[in-house]
């Protein structure tokens, strides 16, 4: 098998600092065409040390030279479970950056932006249909600000009832994102263990159900992949005790038209919209982390929210407001994308999109296993979690990552979730063809062939990329944190 | 049905379910329980080819006002500043865009690089020792800084001045809402800046930290040295918001002037204004705080080959590792925006950003001594100011503004929603992108509507 992987002339670059030259300056402004104001001595700074001085070209080099050590879902495969890494279209870009929307201050009068009002205004409706939840705001600016919106708005009903409840139910599976933020809230956090196959019992969580427990927090699928099975009954013990249950939608993808969490009896949910509906991930954000909310938390909102009056659209602040949670109304730019990708896709586009992304992830399963090791047997939806087990030759889930760059590929989330050791998980979504999957399971067969006969290569890896591993150990011991010449 | 974005035909489908062992598409979804499925197609509109989705994106777009269509005098924590053309050209390089986290450091330099550029040059334009790798935006950052204060001071009580942006006051106010953490509102004076006379008698040994903006929503300069000194008696940190960072370029570093936790609004920098965001905050501090920061921080360090390479960092801190005892339950940053501002002051650089920063000074001066010298307004702070300033109208805000608005000109944000007893005051922001005849306009029809 030919590897995707190769070498390539790849060009070195060194950092900004160290390229400046005094005099250079890479933009122009029109000249000043008022009297230059001379602010007082006292406050005014010297020139700022150290900022660099560069032509356009060499700016754009620099960029240029440091996008192409960067690999994206352009470049290639990107398996990276439970980040939803599927094709970001083109045309949403093309939307986002129409001046309407892109030039348009937050403080416009309210009668100067109704477009932008009535875009909100479908997308909350389309995140409502899409989860069964009536009430939306999407002023969170990533999954864990859903998070913790979410579960403020659920201490806040509490509170509104007289209820002092303590505790939070969290599943072993979970995102660390979950403990920090209902820790955020004031909660303590008590881990509930999943049972042997890897779903969430509802025996399991009556054991730990009492009036101090506020809520339980819950990923469906899960973290594993799998449906959360028992989430109608889950839900009715929570409900049974005057508890909430708040729904970590990260895994949304997998359900889009087939079923709602509002509909299993949850009570909260976050979206992420980077994820689900196709928006770039960034380098690292901006995501955008929409909360959608039963009806009787719907008072509780991070205000504002887009309602509909006699034809106009206009922004309104829920009556019991947890208050906002940044400024102005949410990652706008992030959510025009996410509404053209809605628009583009129509109701069996979207079914379509979490059906094939769950077939995707089962044939890569159905290919794989038997080479690696596979510790929950449940069906998996949209991700499959295989672990290091069977992996020879002292080799382990880092060095599977590490030779799969060499082989040209993203790796997927390695160590994740915590009760699989050595866990490999593995999202594909539903943008890669079957022509993609099966080279990526050829890889993953000839590197479990490697680890046997040749371990080195996995140890070795990557050899391939512009730099080789990196020694974390020394930059978490003494920290260079900025340039310093 | 194979489409643009889903590559599978029905003989995939068919191959596919052959080789999973299942015979149709439903099987796949069978460990989902009937009585919680949809049993009904979703209620969305019909899809909409690319022509389409385009006419219908540009109807909503073509009915907001924009600092294109208006002339734009509306500031207030976002900004109309020049954005050269070089930022979106390089930041649409998709091997950035479409990247995410560098959680696998060989094949994400690109984005580690920049980042640590980043770090950088927050560091340099604050004056701070440690910046990290960006957080939602000024508002949530500001938040952040809160509880680190209360972290690292083990104090529970806050100074927030009230000519703090009102949108950072309130999520400082959400982000503290279970905390056991006080708030204590610190009036404004005649200045426009805190009151020094209301915050001495505060301040005490219970107090975590001063907050207040640089310049603050007024667009008033406040004496940080003054407020440090203050704060520092008391055993309290001083945090300096920055909503406006292309001040940076003209004043004094909040690091050099005493404060301890400098965090800000990075939107100015080559980001666009879309509606309110994504935006890019920044969080800097001194080196003491650095293991209680909240967010990412990249790294330098070498590869097995002793070549420079960068990596995330200190992550112990992080939800990830921590969870229910980490520093923030922050995941993600801002990257992308991140990587705008990195660019933009590339560009800029040394020289850009002082001219820049002058530019909006002297034309904000400009506008201001002449909308002053007009026949019942009257500017109600007296502090000085960097690139916006507050002009009262007694009885008239309102229906000013919306003249304005008719003429074409967005003249201001009005106060009115954001404090008591400002019915008559709106805000004024001048940038470099106002020229002087849209300033004369502006000037003229403000005249005309008293």
């Amino acid at each position: 098998m030919e590897s995707l992987g190769t070498n390539g002339l790849v060009l070195n670059e060194k950092l900004l600092f160290e390229h400046s030259d005094p005099g250079r300056k890479g933009y122009s402004l029109p000249p000043l065409d008022v009297e230059e104001a001379v602010l007082p001595e006292a406050l005014m700074r010297e020139e700022i040390a150290g900022l660099p001085e560069l032509s356009e070209v060499d700016v754009v080099r620099h960029f240029t030279r440091l996008s192409t050590w960067n690999y994206g879902v352009d470049s290639g495969f990107y398996p990276l479970g439970s980040c939803t890494m599927k094709y970001n279209p083109k045309v949403n870009e093309v939307a986002a950056r129409l001046p309407g929307f892109a030039a348009v201050h937050p403080h416009t009068p309210e009668n100067l932006c109704q477009g932008a009002l009535e875009l909100m205004y479908h997308l909350q409706a389309a995140l409502g249909e899409v989860s069964g939840f009536p009430a939306m705001s999407l002023q969170p600016s990533a999954g864990a600000q859903g998070e913790f919106t979410g579960m403020l708005v659920i201490r806040a009903y509490h509170d509104s009832l007289g209820a002092k409840r303590t505790k939070v139910l969290i599943p072993d599976t979970a995102h660390g994102t979950n403990p920090a933020s209902a820790a955020l809230c004031g909660y303590d956090v008590v881990p509930i263990p999943s049972g042997p196959d890897g779903v969430l019992t509802a025996e399991a969580v009556a054991q730990h159900m009492n009036e101090d427990v506020a809520a339980l927090m819950v990923t469906n699928p899960n973290t594993l992949g799998l449906f959360e099975s028992q989430i109608a009954d889950i839900c009715r013990v929570v409900h049974d005790k005057g508890g909430l249950v708040y729904c970590d939608g990260a895994n949304l993808n997998a359900l889009l038209g087939i079923a709602r969490p509002g509909d299993m009896g949850i009570d909260v949910m976050h979206f992420n919209l980077h994820k689900t509906f196709a928006t770039p991930h960034g380098g690292g954000g901006p995501g955008s982390g929409p909360v959608g909310v039963c009806e009787k938390l719907a008072p509780f909102l991070p205000g504002p929210v887009v309602k509909k009056e006699k034809g106009a659209y206009r922004l309104e602040t829920p009556s019991g407001t947890i208050g906002r949670v940044k400024a102005f109304f949410g990652h706008f730019g992030v959510m025009v994308k996410a509404y053209a990708y809605i628009r583009t896709m129509g109701p069996e586009g979207l079914k379509r999109a979490a059906q094939m992304a769950v077939l995707n992830a089962n044939y890569i399963r159905a290919r794989l296993e038997g080479t690696y090791h596979l510790p929950y047997k449940g069906r998996s939806l949209h991700e499959v979690v295989f672990s290091d087990r069977d992996l020879g030759g002292d080799c382990h889930t880092l060095d599977l990552a590490k030779r799969l760059i060499d082989y040209g590929y993203h790796p997927p989330t390695i160590y994740f979730p915590l009760v699989v050791k050595g866990a490999i998980m593995i999202e594909p979504t539903e943008t890669e063809c079957v022509e993609v999957l099966d080279e990526f399971c050829e890889a993953m067969k000839a590197i479990a062939r490697e680890a046997e006969d040749d371990p080195d290569r996995l140890h070795q890896a990557p050899t391939r990329t512009r730099v080789r591993r990196l020694d974390e150990t020394a930059a978490a011991r003494k920290p260079r944190l900025k340039w310093e010449g | 049905m194979s489409t643009q974005y889903i590559p599978h035909t029905e003989d995939d489908i068919r191959q596919m379910l052959e080789t999973v062992g299942l015979s149709s598409l439903e099987q796949l979804f069978e460990s989902i329980p009937e009585a919680v499925r949809l049993k009904r197609p979703l209620d969305v509109p019909s899809p909409l080819a690319e022509t389409a989705l385009l006419r219908e994106m540009k109807r909503l777009a073509d009915t907001n006002a924009t600092a294109e269509s208006h002339v734009s005098f509306l500031g207030g924590g976002a900004y109309n500043h020049f954005i050269p053309s070089v930022v979106d050209h390089l930041i649409s390089r998709s091997e950035f865009y479409t990247a995410y986290t560098p959680y696998q450091p060989e094949i994400s330099q690109g984005t580690l690089q920049a980042i640590f550029e980043f770090q950088t040059m927050i560091c340099q334009l604050t004056g701070m020792d440690v910046a990290n790798a960006s957080m939602y935006d000024g508002a949530s950052a500001c938040a952040e800084a809160v509880l680190m204060a209360v972290r690292a001071t083990r104090r529970r009580r806050v100074l927030v001045s009230q000519a703090l942006h009102p949108d950072y006051r309130e999520t400082i106010r959400t982000y503290c809402r279970y905390l056991n953490v006080e708030l204590v509102d610190v009036p404004f004076d005649a200045t426009g800046g805190t009151s020094l006379e209301h915050l001495r008698p505060l301040l005490g040994k219970d107090v975590a930290a001063v907050i207040a903006g640089y310049p603050n929503f007024f667009g008033v300069i406040e004496d940080l040295a003054v407020l440090g000194e203050e704060a520092h008696a008391a055993g309290a940190r001083l945090i300096a918001a920055i909503q406006e960072p292309l001040s940076l370029g003209l004043l004094k570093s909040p690091g050099e002037l005493g404060a301890d936790i400098v965090i800000g609004e990075g939107q100015s920098f080559g980001i666009p204004l879309s509606f309110g965001g994504p935006y890019l905050g920044f969080f800097a501090c001194r080196q003491q705080d650095v293991r209680s920061m909240p967010g990412r921080l990249v790294g330098e360090t070498v590869d097995l080959e002793g070549r420079r390479g960068y990596v995330l960092t200190l992550s112990t801190r992080e939800q990830h590792i921590r969870r229910e005892k980490a520093t923030s339950n922050i995941c993600s940053n801002q990257g992308l925006c991140a990587l705008m501002a990195t660019v933009y002051l590339a560009l800029l650089g040394k020289s850009g950003v002082r001219e820049v920063a002058v530019q909006n000074f002297s034309k904000a001066r400009y506008a201001r001594e002449k909308i002053a010298a007009l026949p019942g307004v009257s500017l109600p702070f007296s502090g000085q100011v960097f690139n916006e300033f507050v002009v009262s109208v007694p009885g008239k805000a309102h229906s000013v503004l919306e003249k304005l608005e008719q003429q074409g000109i967005l003249g201001g944000v009005a106060l009115a929603p954001f404090y008591d007893g400002m019915t008559d005051r709106f805000l004024v922001c001048v940038t470099e992108q106002n020229t002087r005849d849209e300033i004369d306009a502006f000037v003229n029809a403000l005249a005309g509507g008293l």
